[in-house]
């Protein structure tokens, strides 16, 4: 089978990488392989910046920082936890609700917007689920169970399955615009939950401990070695995913490129058996020859 | 707009009225639900009315997703869709409409499922107005919520498989609200234990209110 790479031709004259994916069209992609080189490097900076942090995060986590006074080792799955959370709940989700705000808004809908919300949602789903599983983890020496019916976690599961129907939603076969319309609405009805999310905390008063670093006061609960390595945490995870984000993006805008690649070849396929002529062998990798 | 809500909803009470879907299909399966939670528990009372708020909640859950779909499949033909945005009615009255045809379904179900829970359960009612009330902003949310659900998956093929999925964890802090409230509204409940989670309830109607008014428009042009 023929690999498909990123098309390193000049970029078309106008389309700088200010505004990417400008024109709400499927056939724009020359253009954006051509601006996936620029993105490629960036993906590697930011894949090789977001390893050595969490490299560092790991170093300081497991050997530097000095066992919790109460907690002992177990406090270490802190510098990890809050970290995620942040990521799924808030960075990925409120990105996906901004995103998809962007596309509905008929001055800026453009499928950037479209594709990037559903990278966010992607991306944000798996750390939603490590998000659940890191606090079970912990959860279970401290609390004695797996799961509680804390309305924290009960929510951030509950947001788990909402962004989990966006994307069953997604799968759904429809015209572009009218998928990336669907989904936008989608998104922005579960992002409304995350308020919820947010502020359940302080409204149920249940299980879950209260926000460490920006409570109320501004005042951290927590100091010296153990307060930098969650920061690190924070800016390490978010690392990683902005280089999830830009990874999927970029196999988004691919496969709709595969998708109308397909569809062109069919069509000449079809025009082809019209004329009388036969259908050329090995032409299944359409987008392929397309891009050719 | 008021006026288009009435419209709105005048035409779906009507069309029910005429069918009687809701009648003798979704308060029918209410009730079967409600039997085959008791059969799951066994028959000793203890369990059912502990766990008889919950239970009522979980059938209503179940029973709205099936109104929603009712609500959306009267449309579904004859391109009545396309006539209705076609109508020139206010789209957020068309939303408040059908919300209020939903509401008004769903609570005539809630009273059947709580005679049932007190008849079949053996669950005593201790406080009725905070029972009542739970019921109406709990109905508010769900009826909303649905009904901006429904519209979104309107237009889908897997429409009936889509729907619940999509709305069932949307209002899942129905769910939770109203079981507490019930829970402190049943005999041996303490009243004051439900002011948080009716703050909850008119937090998540008000949101889904909102949101269906000022998006509902937009929604019935896309799909």
């Amino acid at each position: 089978m023929t690999t498909i790479t990123p098309d390193t031709s000049p970029t078309t004259p106008g389309a700088g990488p200010s505004t990417p994916d400008a024109e709400p069209t499927r056939s724009a992609l020359p253009t954006s392989l051509a601006q996936s080189t620029r993105m490629v490097w960036t993906t590697r900076i930011v894949g090789l910046t977001a390893a050595v942090s969490v490299g560092f995060t790991v170093w300081l986590g497991l050997w530097v920082t000095p066992p919790d006074k109460v907690q002992g080792d177990l406090v270490r799955l802190v510098y990890i936890h809050p970290g995620v959370a942040w990521v799924a709940l808030y960075l990925a989700f409120g990105l996906a609700a901004v995103s998809s705000l962007l596309y509905l808004w008929p001055r800026t809908r453009s499928f950037f917007w479209d594709r990037l919300a559903a990278a966010a949602v992607e991306v944000g789903v798996v750390f939603n689920i490590c998000t659940l599983i890191s606090g079970s983890i912990w959860g279970r020496p401290t609390w004695g169970v797996w799961w509680a019916w804390d309305a924290r976690l009960t929510l951030t599961a509950v947001l788990l399955v909402l962004f989990l129907g966006y994307l069953a939603l997604r799968r759904i076969p429809a015209e572009p615009e009218v998928r990336a319309k669907r989904c936008a609405f989608a998104a922005l009805f579960a992002a409304v939950d995350i308020p919820l999310v947010h502020f359940s905390v302080d409204w149920w008063k249940t299980l879950h401990q209260g926000a460490t670093v920006l409570n109320a006061n501004l005042s951290p609960t927590i100091h010296g070695s153990m307060a930098w390595t969650l920061l690190l945490g924070f800016i390490a995870l978010t690392l990683v995913f902005v280089w999830m984000l830009l990874v999927r993006y970029r196999i988004g805008v691919l496969e709709d490129f595969l998708g109308t690649g397909e569809l062109e070849v069919a069509i000449l396929e079809r025009q082809a058996e019209g004329a009388g002529a036969t259908p050329t062998a090995g032409s299944g990798d359409g987008a392929a020859e397309v891009a050719r | 707009m008021w006026r288009d809500t009435l419209l709105i909803a005048g035409k779906d009470l009507r069309i029910e009225s005429r069918s009687r879907v809701a009648l003798s299909q979704v308060i029918p399966f209410g009730v079967v639900a409600l039997a085959l939670f008791a059969f799951a528990l066994g028959p000793a009372r203890g369990p059912m009315v502990k766990g008889a708020p919950g239970l009522f909640w979980v059938a209503v859950l179940f029973c709205t997703v099936l109104a929603v779909q009712r609500s959306v499949s009267v449309e579904s033909g004859d391109g009545a869709r396309d006539g209705l945005r076609l109508s020139g009615l206010d789209p957020a009255g068309q939303f408040l409409g059908k919300s209020l045809s939903v509401a008004a379904q769903l609570v005539v179900l809630e009273a059947v499922l709580a005679v049932g829970v007190v008849l079949l359960y053996g669950a005593r009612i201790e406080t009725y107005w905070v029972i009542v009330a739970s019921c109406l902003l709990g109905t508010a949310g769900l009826a909303a919520a649905g009904v901006l659900y429904g519209a979104l998956s309107a237009g889908l093929r897997v429409r009936e498989t889509i729907l619940p999925f999509l709305l069932l964890p949307v209002v899942s802090p129905v769910l939770l609200a109203g079981t507490r409230i019930w829970q402190a509204g049943l005999s041996g409940g303490t009243v004051s234990d439900a002011t948080p989670w009716f703050h909850l309830l008119i937090a998540f109607d008000a949101v889904y209110l909102a949101l269906g008014v000022v998006v509902y428009g937009p929604i019935q042009e896309s799909t």
